[in-house]
């Protein structure tokens, strides 16, 4: 084990490091297992006719007429008044940034040198604050903010799958873009 | 206080081995909306807690808990998981509801082990990463078609291919305890082959059993070795299917004109896991059932008990169990199973539902779906599988391999059990 004090740290933090090296030398006792766990997620009718949607380039939700309700990602089934939802309906791919994020740093905690803009956007023709979460492209940092109009940008036709990143991000909405 | 709690509802889907029309969510819908219907109440507002009983691996979600509200009725109300059995769920509801604070209180479990593709390396994960894993191989590891890093073109079955990371199948394990039992209880192969034979054939009479077939135990003990002395019809197959029960106080079900079931006593009971040192005499089911039966006042329960569920996901368990139980003497369930009594009409009806065998194993919902079946029978809406008069039933189940927890509940038609 590294006993050495590093640098910077308080005197009053004594003690033994460890190190990645420490450990790849066996110098600390340990067990090692791998997990083989895969699945098939069943999407079930609403997920699936979302997505068989979105591959034509179309954002679909379910009607809750009970909750006077238009929810989007669709759900067979109303959480608020616990009963089937009703009908299909077709919505706009534009929408309102409900709240975002700047994100610097990827999963393993690098520095991302172009920040990755991610935010809830409400989509239009859907009740408020019913919407999805996607990337912002299209615009700098600083011109994001809540309340943004807000555009899908889709991938082209012959690269679409079935999968919430066929839209490949929402751009700014300027007037006679709709 | 004189509390005393009871089922007012019951809903299940149906039960098959593959339910790719639904989500998981909609699945779970399907059987909670059923119960409150049957129940006749709102879950929005009349269900005060709600329990879902679910282990992220078997669900394949990080902290599932956070994943149920929706489907079971419970957004923004009190809602928690157990990581355990129905039963153990239902164990929980009863004392949320003795505290007073809870009228009324919905416990879901549910398997939709058709979206997990590598069932057998999930229950090999279960098992101590020191001592055990590196143990349990090299033989065979199983594929499904469609898992990713297998071609779909080629399944292969459920145990008898390898590849190149040599694990084996826990299974194995129920093989040692087979073994194990066979010398102790002096129990042939042969008897307990007739464990699957009678609840394949119990499931025929239960409309929602999947697994039913006629079968003689020859053609049991024919079927291959899989993990010897386990054959393959002695392992019960995995099934989808979701439960939920609405348990409430007795004051509620008479509000509701309900006739209720009674949850007269429960026990649940875990063994250590160390697979070397625990015994293999399902002491988790002796101790479950002690805290259950001392908690309904039962005496006496052979001759209390009309009708009898116990967790036979492999056949060799059934009769463990019974033992266990105390419900036969060491070595003399077999003995029961050869002279009818075990049957429909003999003296310990034992596993009319078709069982894990007949219905299917349902992982954590099997307590449920024993439970179930009981308060079927006790309702008198068993159909052709009734048990004439039946007020007083035991539900019992195991946590499955590789576990070592198991859990017991009594229900009958009157507050207090009848002697």
């Amino acid at each position: 084990m590294s006993e050495e004090r590093i640098e910077g740290q308080p005197k009053y933090a004594p003690g033994t490091h460890v190190r990645s090296k420490d450990i790849r030398e066996r110098k600390i006792t340990y067990t090692w297992w791998e997990p083989e766990a895969q699945y098939a997620f069943s999407l079930g009718p609403a997920n699936s006719r979302f997505l068989k949607e979105l591959k034509a380039g179309k954002i679909i939700g379910r009607t809750c007429r009970k909750c006077d309700r238009v929810i989007v990602p669709p759900r067979m089934f109303c959480d608020w008044c616990y009963d089937t939802t009703h009908e299909w309906v077709y919505l706009k791919d534009t929408g309102t940034v409900e709240t975002f994020s700047i994100s610097y740093l990827d999963p393993d905690a690098h520095l991302i040198e172009d920040p990755i803009l991610v935010g809830v956007i409400s989509i239009d023709g859907a009740s408020p604050k019913h919407g999805f979460m996607h990337y912002f492209g299209e615009m700098k940092p600083e011109d994001l903010r809540i309340g943004m109009k807000v555009k899908a940008v889709w991938k082209p036709k012959e690269e679409r799958v079935g999968s919430v990143t066929d839209i490949k991000y929402f751009k700014p909405l300027i007037g006679g873009d709709e | 206080m004189n509390r005393k709690v009871c089922i007012v509802g019951v809903g299940h889907t149906n039960f098959n081995s593959m339910t790719p029309d639904v989500s998981w969510k909609e699945f779970m819908y399907d059987a909670c909306k059923k119960a409150y219907f049957d129940a006749g109440i709102n879950p929005r507002k009349d269900v005060d807690s709600f329990i879902t009983c679910a282990e992220d691996y078997w669900e394949g979600f990080g902290i599932f808990d956070e994943f149920v509200p929706d489907q079971i009725g419970a957004t923004l109300r009190p809602c928690c998981t157990v990581c355990g059995d129905g039963i153990q769920g239902m164990a929980n509801a009863y004392m949320q509801i003795m505290t007073g604070l809870m009228d009324t209180v919905a416990v879901e479990a549910h398997s939709k082990v058709s979206d997990l593709l590598t069932y057998g390396d999930v229950v090999l994960h279960a098992m101590d990463p020191l001592f055990e894993k590196p143990v349990s191989g090299p033989v065979e590891r199983e594929r499904y078609a469609g898992s990713p890093s297998y071609p779909d073109n080629n399944p292969k079955p459920l145990v008898g291919s390898t590849d190149e990371k040599e694990r084996v199948h826990p299974y194995f394990l129920a093989g040692l305890e087979m073994q194990h039992y066979l010398r102790s209880a002096k129990v042939t192969e042969e008897q307990c082959a007739s464990v699957a034979v009678k609840n394949k054939k119990n499931a025929f009479l239960n409309p929602y059993a999947i697994n039913q077939a006629d079968l003689s135990s020859e053609d049991v003990m024919s079927s291959e070795y899989l993990f010897n002395p386990l054959k393959r019809l002695d392992i019960s197959p995995l099934v989808d299917g979701a439960i939920c029960f609405v348990l409430a106080e007795e004051s509620v079900a008479k509000k509701l004109g309900i006739e209720p079931i009674y949850l007269n006593g429960f026990g649940y009971s875990s063994e250590t896991p160390w697979l070397s040192t625990r015994g293999m005499d399902a002491g988790y089911a002796r101790q479950a059932v002690n805290m259950a039966t001392k908690m309904a006042k039962l005496k006496d329960p052979k001759k209390a008990l009309d009708v009898v569920e116990v967790d036979d996901r492999f056949s060799y368990k059934e009769l463990q169990h019974i033992e266990a139980l105390g419900l036969a003497g060491p070595g003399e369930a077999a003995q029961l199973l050869e002279e009818g009594e075990l049957y429909k009409d003999g003296s310990l009806p034992t596993n009319l539902s078709g069982g894990s065998m007949g219905v299917g194993n349902c992982l954590e919902a099997t307590g449920l779906q024993r439970s179930l079946e009981i308060i079927t029978q006790l309702r008198g809406l068993a159909g052709k599988r009734q048990v004439t008069d039946a007020e007083t039933g035991l539900a019992q189940s195991w946590r499955g391999i590789p576990s070592g927890t198991g859990a017991v509940a009594i229900f009958s038609r009157n507050p207090e059990v009848k002697t």
